[in-house]
C-alpha cells in the first residue's frame, strides 16, 4: 500500500470524523483492557515474557543453522522446501504452483506475510483468483483494502457498514448488520470456496527446527479448512518465525493470544507436519530484508515479533489514526520499525509517529525495546539525509542558542517579550500548536532573572 | 547535601513559578540548592528528533555546570530520563556522575531524602503519570506489567492535607505532548491530549498535576481553548503549597 502522504497528513484526514476516532480508539483499548485481565490471570506473566524473548534471542543468533535443520527435517517429513530472497520470489514461486498444477482460483488463509509481499495483486495480475477466507480479511477485501491491523483487520469497519457491504457483495438483505447472521452469510459463501478450491495458502505463525514442522493459529479454524481440502497447501513463512524445540511452544502459545485478543489460546493451533496420501505440501521460506535487519545490531531485536498487534492496541497515536495511516502492511509501533529497513526513503516518516511514551515496549509478549528502536530509527534517518532540511536548519539554529549561555537568555527574553507584545506572532494559523491550543502565558521574568533577582549571592 | 537545580529550559522561560516552588521545597526539605547559571537545556528536543549528534555542545555545558554536585534534581521526569540514558561528555567521569546522580524531583523526595511532606491544598485533583517518568525512571508501575503498583509522585500527593485524589478510567494514557511531535503530528497530539483532559473532567477535577510541566503546558493549551475552569498545577507547586 503506497501513498503519497505521510503519517501526519493521514492521521490529520482520519481525524476529522471525531465520533468516529472515539469509537475506533475505545474498541481498540477495549481490547487492550481484556489482554490485561487474562495476563493478571498468570502470576508466571514477565517471567514467560522473559523466557519468550531469550528463546528468540538464541533464534536469532544462530538462524541459519535452525533454518537448515528445520529443512533438513521438513523435507524428511515429505515437505518441499523453498528459499525466496525477496517478495518477487516468493510470489513468482507461488504463481509457479499454482501454473504447475493448471490452478486459477485458490484459497489464502491469514497471512501478512502474503500482503507484505503484495501477493494478492500480483496474482490477479496473472489472472489468478485469490480469495481470503479469514472473515475480517475477506471484508476488506471485498472493499478493495487492505488490512489495517495484523491480527483484527477489519477493525476500522463499523457492523452497519460490514452490513451494507454484505448486501452489495453476498446479497443480504439490506440493512441487516446482525454480526451472527452476517457470520453465518460469510460462513456459507467460502464453504463453496473451500469446497471447490484446489490450492490453499496459510501463513505460519511457528516453525519448528526440531520437528521440521510449523503451526498456524486461528479462531475460525479456516487455515484448516483450507489445507485439508485442498490438493497443494503452501505456507509461506518469514525465515524469522523458528523456534528450536515443540517444547517451546507451550511459552509462545500462552503469550500470543493473551497478548492479541485477551483469549488464554486460539481456537485453533494447527500442526502440520507431513502432507495428507496425494497431497502436496509446500514452505516458502522468504527473507524479502529479515537478514539486513538482522545485521543491524540496534534494530536486530524486531524480528522477535510474533505478529500479536498488542503494541497496536496499546499504542495512543495507533487508535487515533488508524492503520491506514501507516501506509504500510504491518502497522503500528512494530510496523514503524520494520518498514524503513526495507525502504528508508519511502517510510521515513514512520518512526516519528510516536511520542515515545514506552507502551509497546511493555505489552510486547517478547520484550522488543520498539520505542528506543523508533529513537534510534530517528537518529539513522536524519544521519542519512531523509528528513526535510528545513527541520535540520531549525535544530541546527536550536543547538546553537541552546549551546551558549548567553544567546539564550537573550532569545527567550525576546521571544517572551514577544509573545506578550505581539501575540498575532506566534497566535496564527502557520503556527501549528496554536490552532487547537492556547499558548502558554509569557512571564515577564524567567526563572533565572528571578534567581538573580532573590537568591544569588 | 548540595544539589544543584537543573531547571528545564521550557520550565524557565515559560513557568518560573515551577522552578520557585522546586527551589523552596527543596530547601524546606534541608538541602542546601544552586542554581547554577550558565545552564540552559538538555538536549532533548535535538536528540528526539533525530538529532542527537547535534547535542555536544549542550553536554559539555551541562556537565560543567553540574559535575561538581551531590545530587542533581530536575523537576521533569522526561529531562532527566534524557540525561540518563544520553549525557557523555570529555569529561566522561564528569558525565558519568551526574548521569547516576541525577533524579526527579519526587523520586529524589521519596527515595534519597526521605522526608515526610508538610503541605495543603484543598482540592480536587487528577494526577497525570508522564510517560518518561513512569515508563522510562519507573518513579511509578505502569499497567502494561503483571507487578504490584506503586506511585512515588502520588505517596506524596497523598501526604497533602485536604487534597483529594481522584482515580481515572485511564490511569497512565500518554497525553500526546511527546516533544516536536506536538507540532508534526498535530491532529493526533491535540486528539490525545483532549482525550487526557476529558477523563480528568469526568472525574470532576479542579486541577491536573504531574512531574512535567511539558505535559501539562499541552494539557493547559487544550484547556484554556475550551474555556475550561480546569486548571494545571506542577506537583512541586502541589508539594510547596502552605
Ligand atoms: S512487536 Fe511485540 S507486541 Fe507488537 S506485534 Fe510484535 S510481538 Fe506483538
Amino acid at each position: 500500500m503506497h501513498s503519497d502522504k505521510t503519517h501526519s497528513e493521514l492521521a490529520e484526514k482520519f481525524n476529522i470524523d471525531e465520533p468516529r476516532v472515539n469509537w475506533h480508539d475505545e474498541t481498540l483499548w477495549w481490547i487492550r483492557q481484556k489482554r490485561d485481565k487474562a495476563v493478571w490471570q498468570l502470576p508466571e506473566w514477565e517471567s514467560l515474557r522473559e523466557a519468550a524473548s531469550q528463546i528468540k534471542h538464541n533464534v536469532l543468533a544462530h538462524l541459519s543453522e535452525y533454518l537448515e535443520a528445520f529443512e533438513r527435517n521438513a523435507i524428511a517429513n515429505g515437505i518441499t522446501v523453498h528459499w525466496a530472497a525477496d517478495a518477487k520470489e516468493h510470489n513468482e514461486i507461488v504463481y509457479s504452483l499454482l501454473q504447475k498444477h493448471g490452478i486459477t482460483q485458490m484459497v489464502k488463509s491469514k497471512s501478512m506475510l502474503t500482503e507484505e509481499c503484495h501477493l494478492n495483486d500480483y496474482l490477479a495480475e496473472h489472472g489468478v483468483e485469490v480469495i481470503d477466507t479469514d472473515l475480517g480479511e475477506r471484508i476488506v477485501q471485498l472493499a478493495k483494502e487492505p488490512p489495517s491491523h495484523i491480527v483484527l483487520p477489519c477493525i476500522h469497519w463499523k457492523k452497519e457498514e460490514i452490513g451494507e457491504l454484505f448486501h452489495k457483495y453476498l446479497g443480504t438483505p439490506e440493512g441487516n448488520a446482525d454480526p451472527q447472521f452476517l457470520t453465518h452469510a460469510a460462513r456459507l459463501h467460502l464453504r463453496e470456496k473451500f469446497l471447490t478450491r484446489k490450492l490453499a495458502l496459510t501463513g505460519v505463525n511457528f516453525a519448528i527446527a526440531e520437528t521440521g514442522e510449523f503451526v498456524v493459529c486461528t479462531n475460525e479454524g479456516n487455515a484448516d479448512m483450507g489445507a485439508h481440502l485442498a490438493d497443494v497447501h503452501i505456507a509461506s513463512m518469514g525465515i524469522e518465525k523458528l523456534i528450536p524445540k515443540r517444547e517451546h511452544l507451550g511459552i509462545f502459545l500462552r503469550l500470543l493470544t493473551r497478548s492479541a485478543t485477551g483469549q488464554p489460546i486460539t481456537t485453533y493451533s494447527s500442526h502440520f507436519k507431513q502432507p495428507r496420501k496425494g497431497q502436496e505440501m509446500h514452505i516458502v521460506l522468504v527473507d524479502n530484508g529479515r537478514s539486513v535487519q538482522l545485521g543491524r545490531e540496534a534494530f536486530r531485536n524486531s524480528l522477535k515479533c510474533i505478529r500479536c498487534g498488542a503494541c497496536m492496541n496499546t499504542c495512543p497515536v495507533y487508535r487515533r489514526s488508524g492503520g491506514h495511516s501507516y501506509h504500510t502492511a504491518v502497522a503500528g509501533p512494530i510496523g514503524s520499525i520494520l518498514a524503513p529497513n526495507l525502504d528508508m526513503k519511502q517510510y521515513a516518516d514512520l518512526p516519528f509517529a510516536s511520542t515515545l511514551c514506552g507502551s509497546c515496549s511493555n505489552v510486547c509478549p517478547v520484550k522488543i525495546d520498539i520505542h528506543d528502536q523508533l529513537y534510534k530509527w530517528r537518529q539513522v534517518l536524519v544521519q542519512d539525509g531523509y528528513t526535510p532540511k528545513a527541520k535540520t536548519l531549525a535544530m541546527k539554529a536550536m543547538a546553537t542558542t541552546l549551546s551558549k549561555p548567553g544567546m539564550y537568555k537573550s532569545a527567550g527574553k525576546v521571544g517572551r517579550w514577544m509573545i506578550r507584545k505581539v501575540p498575532g506572532l506566534v497566535n496564527n494559523k502557520l503556527n501549528p500548536w496554536y490552532k487547537q491550543r492556547e499558548m502558554p502565558e509569557a512571564p515577564k521574568q524567567s526563572f533565572r532573572e528571578w534567581y538573580a533577582q532573590n537568591k544569588k549571592k | 547535601m548540595r544539589v544543584g537545580l537543573f531547571v528545564p529550559c521550557y520550565v524557565d522561560q515559560f513557568y518560573p513559578q515551577v522552578a520557585i516552588a522546586t527551589l523552596q521545597l527543596l530547601e524546606k526539605l534541608g538541602c542546601e540548592v544552586v542554581f547554577p547559571t550558565r545552564q540552559t537545556c538538555c538536549g532533548q528536543p535535538m536528540a528526539n528528533s533525530g538529532y542527537e549528534h547535534l547535542t555536544g555542545d549542550c553536554n559539555e555545558l551541562f556537565v560543567d555546570n553540574f559535575k561538581e554536585f551531590d545530587y542533581i534534581v530536575c523537576p521533569s521526569g522526561s529531562c532527566t530520563l534524557h540525561i540518563k540514558d544520553h549525557l557523555h561528555a570529555q569529561d566522561e567521569g564528569g558525565a558519568q556522575h551526574i548521569r547516576k546522580r541525577i533524579y526527579e524531583l519526587t523520586e529524589f523526595i521519596t527515595d534519597v531524602l526521605k522526608q515526610p511532606i508538610k503541605a495543603t491544598f484543598p482540592h480536587r485533583v487528577g494526577m497525570h503519570q508522564s510517560c518518561h517518568g513512569q515508563r522510562g525512571l519507573h518513579i511509578s508501575q505502569m499497567s502494561e506489567l503483571v507487578a504490584a503498583p506503586f506511585s512515588k509522585p502520588e505517596s506524596l500527593l497523598q501526604q497533602v492535607s485536604g487534597l483529594e485524589l481522584v482515580t481515572l478510567d485511564r490511569k497512565d494514557e500518554c497525553c500526546g505532548f511527546g516533544g516536536t511531535f506536538c507540532v508534526f503530528e498535530e491532529a493526533v497530539s491535540v486528539k490525545m491530549g483532549k482525550d487526557r483532559v476529558s477523563d480528568h473532567v469526568k472525574h470532576g477535577v479542579e486541577y491536573i498535576t504531574g512531574a512535567d510541566m511539558s505535559c501539562l503546558m499541552h494539557l493547559e493549551g487544550i484547556l484554556k481553548r475550551q474555556n475550561s475552569p480546569v486548571r494545571v498545577k506542577h506537583i512541586a507547586e502541589i508539594l510547596n503549597a502552605e
